[in-house]
């Protein structure tokens, strides 16, 4: 096949990748998209297979290990529970990341496959690219296997800081851009390899210091570079369908980590630089004993719900770690059994990543056009005569609203407090992720429901 | 004087981004997480730098130290691939409206 038409072919996988991410304007067009993406895919492995003429015993191995990597990834994507979503996500970004890395190494082992010179003597621009795609291919590899640490509980989501880390992170930073300048002039190996290795080691110091509740915007920010770095090892193979990939899912990843920082009223550089209102906390903590709170049972929530006329449902990360989806949706067919009407309410950062509980909502096969997001809905909640707040807390907090000190003063909340009554589903009284205490526990029109909240839900279950 | 080929991909690339700036505007939030996995598939894309790294040596060494990287990247990119779509196909399938 000649270069000019794989080129096209390479423009037409392109384009329908374009189409594969217009289709989730909506879920009825969405699967729909989801086809184009793979249709894309197939025509620009074949373009690459045909643009190769190539056809040695090298040929069958690729076959053999494509179907491995295949195999795997279809094993994976078939057997992985949806909670389990936020740290897939994350392993997933580090492959494409290592997979960068390698293609990069490839290309400088041997540029003459790839039309880019021959050892020793790169093209300068080639060069650049290829030690740009392999940087911040590396960086996604080291940072989204953290990210998948923490996100699987191996790792602990408490941040990790040390005195100088920014220090030592600037100089990391440096020291990369040093490397590529080096590498340019000198076309040392040497050079390539310790950028490689300083990469990996500035993902790794990158994501360390951000904490759990942070994590949707470090994902967001895991899969923006993943993009980049495709960017630039398409600028290296002079690849259009990798181009326009890597910009479309370079600035996809910055948009959800945009929205995801402006869900919680920060930037985006106080998000990576760590820690969040960790200073105030032992503060908070000494008065909040004093309080009384109202402490109720599933008969209570029970007997309220079944005789309001409607309930919003709040739902929080604490809701995909107890695996409460199921039990909520059953407790909304019986609440909708008795003529009650029920609507969903979900804050752009509650749960782990961007979506993440709409995911196990639509798992537990709610309706997506009774989920709304938090601007839709937070109008309806003076209307509302109870709140249900299942596992979800900083993103309720009425102090946002009222305390100009509080570290979470002017990040968008749910108005879950004008509702008439609110059911607060936790396990105790512990602050939530900002460290700081919730107001609303202590409200008039609070009941506390003290229990996990899939028991706590079942059996609400049981006494409708 | 000739335009540098390299001004037309970066032409292409900066365009790629203002489509993806607005397509992605346009997403429905509730389908943010299949965003992430479907872009995670598409990005995935770099296979076609895998397949050309692998099949770079000859008849007689398929294994070189830099067809190697390429068929580890193959592995890497194809499990990523069929995950990426597949694991976005079956969340898209969960997404039902009201039975009216």
């Amino acid at each position: 096949m000649s270069a000019n038409l794989s080129a096209i072919f390479y423009l037409l996988s392109g384009i329908l990748f374009i189409l594969a991410l217009r289709g989730l304007s909506s879920p009825e067009t969405s699967r729909q998209g989801n086809l184009f993406g793979i249709i894309g895919m197939t025509i620009a492995i074949l373009v690459t297979f045909l643009s190769i003429n190539n056809f040695n015993v090298g040929f069958i191995y690729v076959l053999v290990f494509l179907l491995i990597g295949g195999s795997i990834g279809a094993f994976i994507a078939f057997r992985i529970p949806m909670t389990a979503m936020p740290e897939l996500v994350a392993g997933f970004h580090s492959l494409v990341g290592l997979a960068a890395v390698f293609v990069a190494i490839s290309a400088f082992l041997k540029p003459e496959a790839f039309n880019l010179g021959n050892v020793g003597n790169i093209k300068l621009a080639s060069l650049i690219e290829m030690s740009l795609g392999a940087a911040i291919g590396a960086i996604t590899f080291s940072g989204s296997i953290i990210a998948f640490l923490k996100l699987r509980g191996i790792m602990s989501g408490a941040p990790i800081v040390f005195k100088g880390q920014h220090l030592i992170n600037l100089i990391l930073g440096l020291a990369i851009i040093f490397l590529i300048y080096y590498l340019c002039s000198t076309q040392s190996s040497s050079m390539f390899w310790s950028l490689v290795a300083i990469s990996f080691l500035v993902g790794v110091l990158l994501i360390i210091p951000i904490g759990g509740a942070d994590m949707p915007v470090v994902i967001s920010m895991l899969n923006s570079y993943s993009g980049w770095a495709a960017a630039g090892i398409g600028f290296t193979l002079e690849n259009t369908a990798l181009i326009i990939t890597g910009a479309l899912v370079g600035s996809s990843g910055a948009i959800l980590s945009y929205i995801m920082c402006k869900g919680m009223n920060r930037s985006f550089f106080n998000v990576i630089l760590g820690g969040w209102g960790a200073t105030d906390q032992s503060s908070t903590s000494q008065n909040k004993e004093q309080k009384p709170v109202k402490n109720g049972n599933a008969d209570d929530a029970a007997f309220l719900m079944k005789n309001a006329s409607s309930v919003i449902i709040v739902p929080g990360y604490g809701m995909a770690v107890a695996q409460a989806q199921h039990a909520l949706r059953e407790m909304v067919d019986a609440l909708k059994k008795n003529g009650v009407k029920v609507s969903y309410a979900i804050h752009p950062v509650a749960g782990r990543m961007p979506g993440h509980m709409n995911v196990l909502l639509a798992e537990a096969n709610v309706p997506y056009d009774e989920v709304f997001e938090l601007e839709e809905i937070n109008n309806d909640f003076a209307n509302c005569d109870v709140a249900y707040v299942i596992g979800a807390n900083d993103v309720t907090n009425p102090v946002a609203k009222s305390d100009p000190q509080s570290p979470i003063y002017g990040m968008p909340v749910l108005d879950v407090e004008k509702s008439k009554s609110v059911l607060f589903v936790k396990r105790s009284l512990s602050p939530g992720y900002a460290g700081i205490d919730n107001d609303l526990f202590y409200r008039d029109n609070t009941l506390m429901l003290f229990a996990d909240a899939k028991k706590m839900t079942e059996e609400i279950v049981k006494s409708l | 004087m000739e335009i540098d080929p390299f001004i037309f991909r970066l032409s292409i690339f900066i365009l790629s981004i203002f489509v993806g700036y607005y397509v992605v505007w346009s997403v429905t939030p509730s389908l943010h997480t299949p965003l992430m996995s479907v872009t995670n598939a598409i990005s995935s894309v770099i296979i076609v730098g895998a397949i050309i790294a692998a099949l770079a040596g000859s008849s007689e060494v398929v294994f070189e130290t830099s067809s190697i990287f390429g068929f580890l990247a193959i592995i890497l990119a194809a499990v990523n691939i069929f995950g990426g779509f597949l694991v976005t196909q079956r969340m898209l399938q969960m997404y039902k409206k009201k039975k009216k």
